[in-house]
């Protein structure tokens, strides 16, 4: 019963925090451009004369798209035009649960890892669920019958294809590396220190394969700079056909996309909930102080750190969004096959040299 | 076109140097909010102007909603000679003539009607007019309506207008058209 309980909650706590922080992006969104040009951003909507920032604009937004006429062109297939915005969100959601928030927390002899579900292959799962994203591009955009999202959807394909070869082949290293498929596992090892005083963090020991990785990871959120599959400002996308709730699901799928790639560059590039010399009895410095702290504290530092790591590759990958101009197609279709690729197949072979150097992997 | 040089074909410098460009933005800015909120009213993080509170200063010489200068006694100061209705690119100045009860003055306008869907903010009645009756001063910009017709200003509506303040805002009121008072 406890069990189940806590089973629960693992999962509560990940789908919650998923799709909460995604509904919050919008407002980070915009007001993080704003403040990037100068401006002041969205700030008009309020609740009884409070503004809170505008704070209260994503509510506002999901308002709005719940009471728009929810249209479906005459000739469109049913089941599928109404089911890709499902399948978009859906695996956006489950991509989080193998990715780990906190250490395994030993509480009355029970081993409770903080992750929703804990599986050998937690690696395998996550890029399987974010593969499974495109089903639902594809599917509004054949569903559609409009040959224009048609279009629209075969580019975001031929994107996601290019790109998630390229991450796979990009985190084989930290999988090198590391010697594990489980998730966990990769956070606990990269707790360790190298030459006695370096977190051995992903990005330390991955330079290439973190900025490979990265790259790869943006350009399958579908968001810009790679966002020819929707093109919003000027080339028609997947999802014209769509209006009122619907459509606003697939940027909610955009923005847990987004999370989701913060979620794993976190936990494999930097250090997933790791404090650097913060062990289970407190921390320990590599020059021989210590600090011991309780053990209910230690857990919470690392949460903290996950989430905040988590919020930081999020701010980054917005700033990223409203810096760099859209690449043309053919550039992020040579970017993707003729520049990540190669370079990814390069680090796993650097990466195998060096591990078989070091005396194989541990 | 130059070839780019090959740290600019390796992209990720240049990439790097853009996200700090813009990230210095977003932290000076951000400072700039934050004092602006703790009390330095000097310390902006925006150029926003929050429209319908705030007001862009506007220069005395532009050309805004016209208004009909008025004589000491409320009459019109225009003669109707028709040199505004004449020079109007946009021809939307509509005017019928009427005697003066003053024989010193030789006409009055009974109608002065300007279609301001027409109006083209050319300035040219006020160029043409000789006895300096018509003026574009009263720092007027909002006069938009739900149809044509409320687009149409009569001489009355016209004579009502008062010319702005030495701030450049506006003394009189918004007109509204009688669409929009709901």
């Amino acid at each position: 019963m406890i069990d189940v309980a806590i089973a629960l909650g693992r999962v509560a706590f990940v789908v919650m925090f998923v799709v909460n922080v995604s509904g919050l992006l919008g407002w980070v969104e915009r007001k993080q451009s704003a403040i990037m040009q100068d401006r002041i951003g969205a700030n008009r909507a309020s609740i009884f004369g409070l503004r809170a920032m505008g704070l209260f604009h994503p509510i506002a937004d999901a308002l709005k798209m719940l009471s728009k006429e929810d249209f479906r062109p005459a000739r469109a297939d049913r089941l599928l035009f109404s089911l890709a915005p499902f399948v978009s969100v859906f695996f956006g959601i489950v991509a989080f649960a193998s990715i780990p928030f906190g250490p395994v927390v030993e509480l009355d002899g029970k081993q409770i890892p903080l992750q929703a579900v804990t599986l050998n292959v937690g690696i395998l799962y996550v890029f399987a669920m974010l593969s499974l994203g495109v089903y639902g591009v594809m599917m509004a955009g054949w569903s559609s019958a409009n040959n224009f999202a048609l279009l629209g959807a075969q580019r975001g394909a031929a994107l996601m294809i290019s790109a998630e070869i390229a991450i796979g082949a990009s985190i084989m290293g930290v999988i090198m590396v590391y010697g594990s498929l489980n998730m966990m596992d990769i956070a606990v090892r990269q707790g360790e220190l190298l030459l006695g005083w370096i977190p051995r963090w992903g990005i330390i020991t991955q330079p290439l394969g973190f900025i490979l990785f990265l790259t790869a990871g943006i350009a399958s959120t579908k968001r810009i700079p790679f966002d020819m599959p929707e093109g919003e400002s000027e080339i028609i996308g997947y999802h014209v056909e769509y209006s009122g709730m619907k459509f606003g699901m697939f940027l909610m799928a955009d923005l847990l996309e987004t999370i989701v790639i913060a979620g794993l560059t976190t936990a494999l590039f930097l250090g997933g909930w790791q404090v650097p010399y913060l062990t289970a009895e407190g921390f320990r410095f590599p020059w021989g102080a210590a600090l011991g702290l309780p053990y209910g504290l230690v857990v919470l530092m690392q949460v903290g750190a996950f989430v905040i790591k988590v919020s930081v590759m999020i701010f980054v990958l917005m700033l990223i969004r409203w810096t760099l101009p859209r690449f043309r197609y053919d550039q992020a279709m040579r970017l993707g096959w003729l520049g990540l690729f190669p370079l990814s197949v390069l680090n796993i072979v650097l990466t195998g040299i060096v591990v078989l150097l070091l005396g194989g992997a541990r | 076109m130059t070839r780019p040089t090959l740290r600019q074909q390796f992209y990720l410098v240049e990439v790097l140097s853009g996200l700090a460009l813009t990230n210095r933005h977003f932290f000076s800015n951000m400072g700039k909010h934050i004092a602006h909120a703790f009390g330095r009213r000097d310390a902006k993080g925006s150029v926003t102007i929050q429209y319908p509170e705030e007001r862009r200063p506007l220069s005395p010489r532009l050309r805004t909603l016209h208004r009909l200068v008025r004589r000491e006694d409320g009459s019109p100061r225009c003669v109707a000679c028709m040199m505004c209705e004449t020079v109007c690119p946009a021809r939307c100045i509509y005017i019928v003539a009427d005697e003066h009860p003053n024989p010193e003055i030789e006409k009055v306008p009974q109608r002065f009607d300007i279609d301001l869907g027409k109006c083209v903010f050319c300035g040219y009645c006020v160029e043409a007019c000789p006895e300096d009756a018509i003026r574009m001063d009263t720092g007027i910009l909002e006069f938009a309506a739900y149809n044509r017709r409320s687009m149409i200003y009569t001489k009355e509506d016209l004579l009502a207008m008062e010319p702005a303040g030495p701030d450049g805002k506006p003394r009189t009121g918004i007109p509204i058209p009688a669409d929009r008072i709901a």
